[in-house]
């Protein structure tokens, strides 16, 4: 098998180490700021190359959201001549042209605030609904857990994508971006809900919720001003991660032709639209595709970095 | 070992007409006429929509319409489709397809992550286990659909692998590529958890006495570690079966495979709402019974399970 286990007998033995190593146990510094989660994240995150080049990848498809004129000085749907259907790049125009001749380039640019908007919106209600029923199942227990504990298995039952492609059928007459996010944020919150009332519970046995308590703040009042605060770091992985796939969920409803109008331009629209001249232009589908895999990859990689800082077991398994 | 089997089956009561009665609410108590905003902007024949009416008793109560519908459910009746078809008949047709083509990806996605996740977790932080680490982020990264064009056009256009739609045709080898393009979509989530549970695994007690009993690696290996590493590949895997069948729907929509989710994907882009209901109601019925069933094999397999409450 490996070659470090191999001896001239040819058989493998497992020889154990000659010399053990002893564990060094660092010193308590007690001059210095004392440790804390969030900054022993922040030391180890900002060590990490790949955290940059994430944190970039992002900064950049944010800036297209915001001020798309900056990367491309096409507007987005008046350079569309059929004279130019599915067109090599040219100057001015790096990427080549759509089946409809459009600019492919000047397409993503404009696509990115589609996509992140309403990735963005999704997340938001997804988080914010999971937040709220998962922190009331998780401090208050009881038949309240019971009652919110089945409503999240119901819509986690349910895949997330169906249910958006059912909303978005019922919605036909009026899709827009809180339609969409609302059909995706809305049945997605079911994971953020399990994993917050896990850590809830798990901070609700500190003894600072009992010395809150005890000093005569009200239930409600600890559950929001120490309890949340305190359960707070699983819930940023896992929005940044439902980022990444409300995003990939906006495109492949766009895909199925249940997204937002054709008119509107966003990157799941790019790929439906160019799939029809796959075989004689595939660059079409391919940049578009690109951006969209990159973008969440980006996001998926910063939340699992983020966990991992998060996390002192896996800082020291590395 | 039969309270457990109890408990489960109790849960499963409250989930499945939780479930059916929620699709069931956004289709037909939103406001407006559901009928009219299931055509969108088709106007609807005037027939079609006195025959949907009386067939969804939209003159009645919502929570009669919704006995009448689960009452359906029970005796076999899902409904007809928006062309008149019985949904039953339909799924007679195509269950079949899109389960062949399951069992292939599933086939694909755990040979590949077994075998993938163990020798990474062999040789962590070798050249091997970075770079499978990094494909399958990448895969991680790649929505289905995209990865069905990627595939289509290279390994079917480009290089003639494979043919670029399935159609009529469709026995085991004519599903390859579809197969292949779901299962690669499934693999990265269930190798990086194989992995890491192998990681685990190799730092258990009875590994150490295995190897200091003078056990060699081969032996260690698959018996030692890899049985006890599966647990969280198989749980995964169940709660996976969504993205499966989401899947399913993309990518027999693509390469034209004649399943359920082809017939789903064509009334998605056909805007016909009657029909998307009764597939997706479908789906979401075998996705809470194939959760049961793995629970169930799993409470079987796995005893720590059944007695946690």
């Amino acid at each position: 098998m490996s070659s470090d286990l191999n001896d001239p007998t040819g058989v493998n033995h497992y020889v154990a180490p000659a010399a053990t190593t002893t564990l060094v146990v660092d010193a308590v510094r007690v001059d210095e700021k004392p440790s804390n989660l969030w900054s022993d994240a922040w030391r180890d995150l900002r060590r990490r190359p790949v955290f940059w080049v994430s944190l970039l990848v992002v900064a950049i498809v944010l800036l297209m959201a915001i001020w798309p004129t900056l990367f491309t000085q096409v507007a987005p749907n008046n350079g569309c001549e059929l004279s130019n259907s599915n067109g090599g790049p040219s100057d001015g125009h790096p990427l080549g042209f759509t089946f409809l001749g459009c600019d492919v380039w000047s397409r993503m640019v404009w696509g990115a605030r589609t996509s992140l908007t309403v990735g963005l919106l999704a997340t938001i209600i997804g988080t914010v609904i999971g937040l709220i029923m998962g922190a009331f199942a998780g401090f208050y227990g009881g038949w309240l857990d019971s009652l919110l504990s089945r409503i999240g298995d119901i819509f986690f039952s349910i895949p997330y994508i169906l249910a958006a492609i059912v909303v978005m059928s019922v919605f036909s007459t009026n899709r827009n971006v809180f339609t969409l996010a609302f059909a995706i944020g809305g049945f997605a919150w079911a994971s953020t809900a399990r994993v917050v009332r896990a850590e809830v519970l798990r901070v609700r046995q500190a003894d600072f919720v009992t010395a809150s308590r005890a000093l005569g703040k009200s239930r409600f009042g600890t559950l929001i001003s120490h309890v949340i605060p305190n359960a707070i770091a699983p819930l940023l992985v896992i929005t940044t991660i439902s980022l990444a796939a409300a995003i990939v969920a906006e495109a492949t409803l766009a895909f199925l032709g249940v997204g937002l109008g054709s008119d509107v331009m966003s990157w799941g629209n790019d790929i439906a639209q160019a799939q029809q001249s796959l075989r004689v232009a595939p660059m079409a589908l391919i940049y578009p595709s690109i951006i969209l895999t990159v973008t969440v990859l980006a996001f998926i990689l910063l939340g699992e970095l983020i966990r991992d800082a998060l996390d002192p077991r896996a800082r020291a398994r590395r | 070992m039969f309270g457990y089997i109890l408990r489960r089956l109790l849960q499963v009561i409250p989930v499945f007409f939780g479930a059916t009665l929620l699709i069931y609410f956004m289709v037909f108590a939103l406001p407006g006429d559901p009928i009219i905003a299931l055509f969108g902007d088709k106007t609807p024949n005037p027939a079609v929509v006195e025959q949907l009416r009386a067939q969804y008793h939209l003159d009645q109560p919502f929570i009669v319409q919704y006995f009448y519908y689960i009452t359906g459910i029970f005796q076999g009746n899902l409904g007809s489709t928006f062309s008149g078809q019985s949904v039953n008949d339909v799924l007679a047709r195509t269950l079949p397809v899109t389960a062949r083509l399951a069992v292939m990806a599933i086939a694909i996605e755990f040979t590949l992550a077994i075998i993938i996740g163990t020798v990474s977790a062999l040789r962590k932080g070798k050249l091997f286990d970075n770079t499978m680490l990094i494909i399958a982020l990448i895969f991680v990264a790649l929505p289905i659909f995209v990865l069905s064009f990627l595939a289509q056009y290279f390994l079917a256009i480009q290089w003639g692998w494979f043919k670029p739609t399935v159609g009529a045709q469709n026995d085991w080898g004519d599903l390859w590529l579809p197969a292949i393009v779901l299962g690669l979509s499934l693999y990265a989530t269930s190798m990086r958890l194989m992995r890491s549970s192998v990681i685990d695994t190799l730092n258990q007690d009875w590994v150490r006495t295995a190897y200091s009993k003078g056990l060699t690696r081969s032996r260690v290996v698959p018996v030692h570690v890899l049985r006890n590493s599966l647990i969280p590949v198989i749980t995964n895997s169940a709660t996976n079966f969504g993205v499966l069948l989401v899947g399913a729907t993309v990518t027999e929509g693509i390469f034209n495979v004649p399943g359920v989710g082809n017939t789903l994907f064509h009334a998605v882009q056909k805007h016909e709402g009657p029909t998307v209901v009764s597939f997706v109601t479908v789906f979401v019925i075998i996705y809470v019974l194939v959760n049961l069933v793995v629970d169930l094999l799993y409470g079987l397999l796995d005893p720590r399970i059944r007695y946690v409450k």
